[in-house]
This record gives structure tokens, sequence and C-alpha cells, in this order.
């Protein structure tokens, strides 16, 4: 494995009372394009969310390019982020901005460029997500996919060593499902990024991916290239790669038995 | 739990909600100035608000102030003719709208207006992820979004609290001298020697400033603080509606109070 670019070891996260993440270990290697898989609620979007600096872990270390991110200071933390590429769920374009401004936005804001140069630079983003002749539009024109791209396209505008993809697949019809998991290994790989897809899209993720995580109920749950885990015997990850109904991922939210609840009368 | 602790329950928590918020509110007050000189830096920033909380407010603000200054002089004339002193319209229209209505009615539709509108767009840039976005790009929100909705409505709100001044005195001189038949004259005249720049003016500009700091304050707080749902914005909008006008009404008697506490 080449030298990791995000590290983490022994990571405890809680809202509340509410244990999220425990124990994590992971390593993030750098120019790699890594999933971390499972199910809703298991904890990857905080995962997520704690190596962006936006939250905070309550024990265990995480770093980004060798620098303890829950250290940071705002100024720091800014200067890590941009460094720093992420892709929302559903894109999270601004809405009073065409196209074009979305994506020259990071560069109006941290850099000193030319209008001229901004415009080069935002029109050869636009093209690499083939959406150059859509820079007019306003985001409220354009469909899901072209948005996600749009996304992409403004979360890579900086060149960033780091790219973080929360759900890109979500929402998505099969061509463009296709298209973003194409482009965002296109993307990795021409930007030498170390990038991370949260995700429970298993066949597009797997054909993409170098590596990947699985995650259940806040824990790692199992590890391994693309053609480790398509032959795994481990019951979890065989359980979600193959869709199967039964396993050790649980139909019913932990509560006391139907009978007990029933028999209670009013109590819920 | 009986009925007794519940209730002192219920009572416990809503004050403590109450007063965290209140302390938040504080911290998110003193965060917004401390983060402003970036919309005094690009003044772009603060002409689009100025804009979107100022030029688009213009018409609800002239046409009310125009009927405000209507019924005043309708109401006025009524009034002061009963005593034989009808050239004092002009007094008692400029007087109750510089001290007065101005300030506190610009205040109300100002927040009815544009400060809706802010927290409803503050709201849904949070509940679409625009602001978490705008922060993992390593640009401050409070600084890129919040400070310059918030300058724009502190600036616009005196300004419209003028505009509607001048559009009433407008429709007190159109009922009293052009349909009743007041004397001109005496209209202008007595209106200049009796409002004074400080006691009165001055008075009222300070007013709607108090009251463009604390509409914009609230409106950008609530659209920052909004659940971020359809049901979470439209509640923060009713929010900012309902405690604007009553921060609006309270403020107003407060200020009235030290203003006039020689008469």
């Amino acid at each position: 494995m080449t030298t990791p670019y995000v590290e983490i070891h022994g990571l405890d996260f809680a809202y509340g009372d509410r244990q999220i993440l425990s124990g994590i270990d992971m390593q993030l290697p750098k120019g790699k394009l890594t999933a971390i898989m499972g199910g809703s609620g298991c904890g990857k979007t905080t995962l997520l969310r704690l190596i962006g600096g936006q939250i905070k872990p309550e024990r265990g270390s995480l770093k980004v390019a060798g620098q303890e991110v829950s250290r940071f200071s705002e100024r720091k933390l800014y200067a890590m982020r941009r460094r720093m590429g992420m892709l929302f769920q559903f894109g999270a374009l601004f809405t009073d901005l065409s196209v074009y401004d979305n994506v020259a936005f990071p560069l109006r804001e941290h850099t000193k460029l030319p209008e001229s140069a901004i415009r080069d630079l935002v029109l050869l983003k636009l093209e690499a997500v083939g959406l150059r002749g859509a820079a007019n539009l306003m985001p409220a024109e354009l469909s899901g996919g072209m948005a996600r791209r749009v996304a992409l396209a403004r979360s890579v505008a900086l060149d960033p060593e780091l790219i973080l993809f929360d759900e890109p697949f979500t929402g998505l019809d099969p061509i463009s499902l296709s298209i973003i998991a194409t482009l965002i290994r296109r993307l990795t790989d021409a930007l030498g990024a170390t990038s991370v897809m949260v995700t429970h899209d298993v066949h597009e993720s797997l054909a993409v991916v170098d590596y990947v995580y699985f995650m259940s109920a806040g824990r790692i749950v199992g590890s391994g290239t693309p053609e480790e885990i398509r032959v795994s015997t481990d019951p979890y990850v065989y359980q979600f790669v193959h869709a199967q109904p039964d396993g050790p991922v649980h139909f019913h939210y932990p509560a006391a038995s139907l009978d007990e609840a029933l028999l209670a009368g009013a109590g819920r | 739990m009986n009925m007794l602790e519940r209730f002192f329950s219920v009572i416990g928590s809503n004050t403590i909600n109450r007063v965290w918020r209140l302390g938040f509110a504080a911290r998110f007050f003193f965060a917004l100035l401390a983060n402003s000189g970036e919309t005094f830096r690009r003044p772009r920033l603060l002409l689009r608000e100025l804009y979107a909380s100022g030029v688009l407010s213009l018409i609800i603000i002239l046409v009310s102030g125009l009927f405000v200054g209507l019924v005043l002089g309708l109401q006025g004339y009524d009034t002061l003719q009963r005593y034989g002193s009808s050239e004092a319209l002009g007094i008692l229209v400029a007087l109750s709208l510089v001290r007065e209505l101005g300030p506190v009615v610009a205040g109300l539709l100002f927040a009815s207006r544009a400060g809706s509108s802010i927290t409803a767009e503050v709201g849904l840039m949070k509940a679409t992820e625009q602001l978490t976005a705008m922060d993992m790009m390593a640009v401050n929100p409070l600084a890129r979004i919040i400070a310059p909705r918030f300058w724009g409505g502190v600036l616009s709100m005196p300004l419209l609290s003028a505009l509607f001044t001048a559009a009433g005195i407008f429709g007190g001189w159109l009922i009293g001298v052009v349909f009743i038949g007041v004397d001109e004259g005496a209209f202008w005249a007595q209106m200049q020697a009796n409002v004074n720049f400080v006691n009165d003016v001055l008075n009222g500009i300070i007013k709607s400033v108090v009251f463009g700091v604390a509409v914009s304050l609230i409106a950008v707080f609530e659209g920052f603080d909004a659940v971020p749902t359809a049901e979470g914005v439209s509640r923060a909008i009713t929010r900012t509606v309902v405690t604007s006008a009553l921060a609006i009404l309270a403020l107003d008697f407060v200020l009235t109070s030290f203003m006039f506490r020689g008469l």
C-alpha cells in the first residue's frame, strides 16, 4: 500500500448518548480511490464529515496529510479545505448562480486570477464533465445527473489533493450513474488526488474503486480490493454485496418483543 | 410522573431551551460582527443585498406610506377642525410619521417583506446543504452569506423609513391641501417651524436603525438556525415575522420612553 494521505486510528464518535462510530481504523492511500460502504445509518457520512473537519471525534486520531484535523484552528482548517474538494449527495449547487458561476466560485474566492484565466479554467472543468454547453444554465434547469456533474466540476475546480464524495450515485438513472462513476475515476487519476467515496451502490463502486471498507453499526466489518470483496465469504460483506435479505443485518430496529409491546397497552 | 411534576418539567425545559437559544443568538451576533469585514471590503456583496432588501421593498413601503398619510390627513383634519386648528394638520401628519409611524410601520412592513425573504433564502440554503458546501470550500458562510444580508437590512431600514415618512407626508398634503383645502402655506410653514431635527427627525432615524438591526438579526438568525426541512424553514419564517413584530413594538416603547423622558 502507498503512503496514506488520511490515517484514522481508534476513532470514536457519538451524538449525545448515541454512539455512531466505534474504534475506526482506516488508511486512505495517496492517489487512490477508496470506497466506504455500508447500509443507511451505519455512520459512513459521519466519517466523511469527520475527515472534512465539520465535527470532531471524541477519541482517537484522524490525520490528513500527516496533521491531526481535530487540533486545527479555524484558519488551519480552512487552509486544509482549500486543498480539498467535496461532492455532496444532491450537488448543493448555489441556486442563485449559473453553472459557470458555480464552478468559478472557488476560483474567485481563493485565487487572484484574472477573469480571463478563470473563464478558461471553468470551461476546461466543464468540458471534463461534458457540460461546457450548459455553462449559462441555472441549477433549476439541470437534471439530477447534470447537477451532479456540475457539482463534480466545482469540487475539482482548485485541483484538490483530497476529494470527498458523499453518496454520489443517489437518485441517478443508470446512464448518469455510469457517467458519474467514470468521471470520478478519471478525475481522481488525472489530478493524482486521494479520493474517498461514501456509497451503498455496490456494483458501480466496485467497478471503479481501488479499495473498499465495509461499515456496519459504526464499525468496520470488512475491507479489501474489489476482487477480494466480490469473492469474500464474510457474512456481512456477502449479504451486502449479494443483496441477501437475511444475514447479520437485521430487518428490525432493536426493540422489546412484539408480545411485550402489545401487552404494555399504552406503552410505545 | 404526576400532572404537577409534568407541568413544571415542561415549563423548566421550555425555559432552559429559550435561554439557551438566546445565548446562541448572542454568540451568533458577535460572530456575525466579527465576520463583517468582507461585506465592506467587497461592496458588490452589500449592493446586491441592498437591492434585495431595500429596492425590492420600495413599492410596498411607498404605497403603504401614501395610504397611512391619506388616513392621517382625514382623521387629523376631522379632529383639528373641531378646535379651529386645521392649519396645524401639517404638524400632526409630520410628527406622527417622523416620530412613530414612519419607523414602526416601515419596520413591520420590512419584517414581513424583506425579513421573511432573508429567512427563507438562508433556511433553504441550509436545507439544501449550500451553506455546508460553502464551508467545505473554505468560504465562511457567516462572512459570505449572513453578514451581507444583515448589513443590507440594517442600511436599508432607515432609508425605507425615511421614504415611508415622505410618502406619508405627501399623502397628508394631498388630502389636506389638495382635496380639503387647508391653506398650503400654513401646512408647510407650521410643519417646518414645529418639527425639531434632533428631538423628532434624529430620534426617528435612531429608531429605524435599531429596528433595522433587530429585524435583520432575527431574520438571518432564524434562517441560519432553521431545522433543515420544508416544515422547519416555514416555521422559521413565521418566527421571523412574529418575533420581529413584537421586538419592534417593544423596542419602540423602550426607545420612546428614553427619548421623551423630559416631557
